[in-house]
């Protein structure tokens, strides 16, 4: 394999691994890519509400930081209730009833405006813990560690987003960026896919896998990023989603069989290149069209 | 007392809409003169979060003292009493027969929430 090595894209490639429908195999084909790659990798699990990824890669830990974000926090000596946080809150976090504010910190989107807007200076910024951010290493091929890192939202908390975010900005030396992405095509994935260089979305041959996938496609098509399909558990199901990404011109990347070796290996948190060694190297392949494609762009 | 009903019309035989934060809209009857209005709820009805806070507070500033409705959630709950409101649930069909319970002394106000928050 080192006579193919990658060339790594300039500046740093980020390909980011997502899908519509969950349980498509996102974390098993970014953790496989991670091993796949031969060359050092950032492999971020940006799935803050149920990271999952370090099952497979089992790094070794060196950091776990509190993650906090902003709330208003209203000095009630100051605030003459006049109201013009809360109208301007876009989120409905802020009321104003019997002569005194209220913050409903939950539904809060971090966005400052109040406090920006406060005519008395009444708002300032209260600090709450939304997660932690966990940096590690797996060194399993010493010329090719996966420097690993994962956002953990903290139970009781729903905003995931700004934890995306931060996931996303720890900084790494430069390597191939590998984004485990949450499903579904709201907030989070979007949070979660903007900016990169190129997405996969993981689908599966079924009726569920084509209509979350194709919500995934337009998605991914509003931002304007290229991506291509990997078909999960490929002979299962029906032949619509192969038709479907035929008919809208939707490159297949890679088709995955549905083998009990695979998963009996993921039951086991064993990895997908181990298992199936021939598929190591169609990933290998695979990451390196889509990096040298990119660079051809 | 103006007390704000939760329904799907706007008229006082319109049924009581269930549902406080996303009620169609609200009809505000001046039990003393039985002049009523429209207050529109439209914005909250499609809000993706915080309809009960945004109703609740819209219902405030509109003068209402009371607050008739099917089911009102604990953050909806929090505005109205911290303004004074009372709140009374029913399960009365429509907006005439609550306002007649209400009035008949057949309602009972509510110390506390009773649906669960949830999200959108």
């Amino acid at each position: 394999m080192d006579t193919n090595a990658i060339q790594l894209a300039v500046p740093p490639f980020t390909l980011a691994i997502a899908s519509g429908k969950g349980g498509t195999g996102k974390t098993t084909l970014a953790t496989a890519l991670a091993e796949a790659a031969g060359i050092p990798v950032t492999l971020r699990d940006c799935d803050v509400e149920e990271p999952n990824a370090h099952l497979f890669v089992q790094p070794q830990w060196h950091s776990h930081t509190e993650q906090t974000r902003p709330v208003p926090l209203i000095d009630a000596e100051r605030c003459t209730a006049c109201g013009a946080c809360a109208k301007l809150c876009q989120f409905n976090a802020i009321a104003i009833a019997g002569g005194q504010s209220m913050v409903f910190a939950e539904l809060c989107h971090s966005c400052g405006g109040c406090r920006r807007i406060c005519p008395e200076g009444a708002i300032s910024d209260k600090e709450v813990v939304i997660g932690t951010l966990d940096c590690g290493t797996q060194r399993k091929n010493p010329a090719a560690p996966i420097n690993f890192m994962q956002g953990k939202l903290a139970i009781g908390q729903v905003m995931a987003p700004p934890l995306i975010r931060a996931t996303k900005n720890i900084a790494a030396p430069e390597a191939l960026n590998i984004l485990d992405c949450p499903p579904g095509t709201s907030c989070p994935m979007i949070t979660a896919v903007r900016g990169s260089d190129f997405v996969i979305l993981v689908t599966e041959p079924t009726p569920f896998g084509l209509n979350d996938l194709e919500l995934a496609v337009k998605t991914v098509r509003q931002l304007q990023l290229p991506f291509a399909v990997v078909i999960n558990r490929a002979d299962i199901g029906d032949t619509r989603v192969r038709t479907y990404c035929d008919s809208n011109n939707i490159n297949i990347a890679l088709e995955i069989p549905w083998k009990r070796k695979i998963a009996t290996a993921y039951s086991k948190g064993d990895s997908l290149c181990d298992a199936a060694p021939k598929l190591k190297e169609q990933l290998h392949t695979m990451l390196q069209h889509i990096m040298h494609r990119e660079e051809m762009a | 007392m103006n007390v704000a009903f939760s329904a799907t019309g706007s008229e006082l035989d319109s049924d009581l809409d269930q549902r406080f934060g996303r009620a169609k809209q609200f009809i505000i009857v001046n039990t003393e003169t039985n002049a009523a209005s429209i207050l529109e709820n439209t914005q909250n009805m499609n809000a993706a979060q915080g309809a009960g806070i945004q109703a609740a507070q819209n219902v405030v500033n509109a003068g209402a003292t009371a607050v008739v409705t099917g089911n009102c959630g604990p953050k909806a709950f929090q505005v109205l009493q911290a303004a004074g409101v009372k709140i009374y649930h029913t399960k009365q069909p429509s907006v005439e027969a609550a306002l007649k319970a209400l009035l008949a002394g057949e309602l009972e106000e509510a110390d506390s929430a009773n649906v669960e928050a949830h999200w959108s």
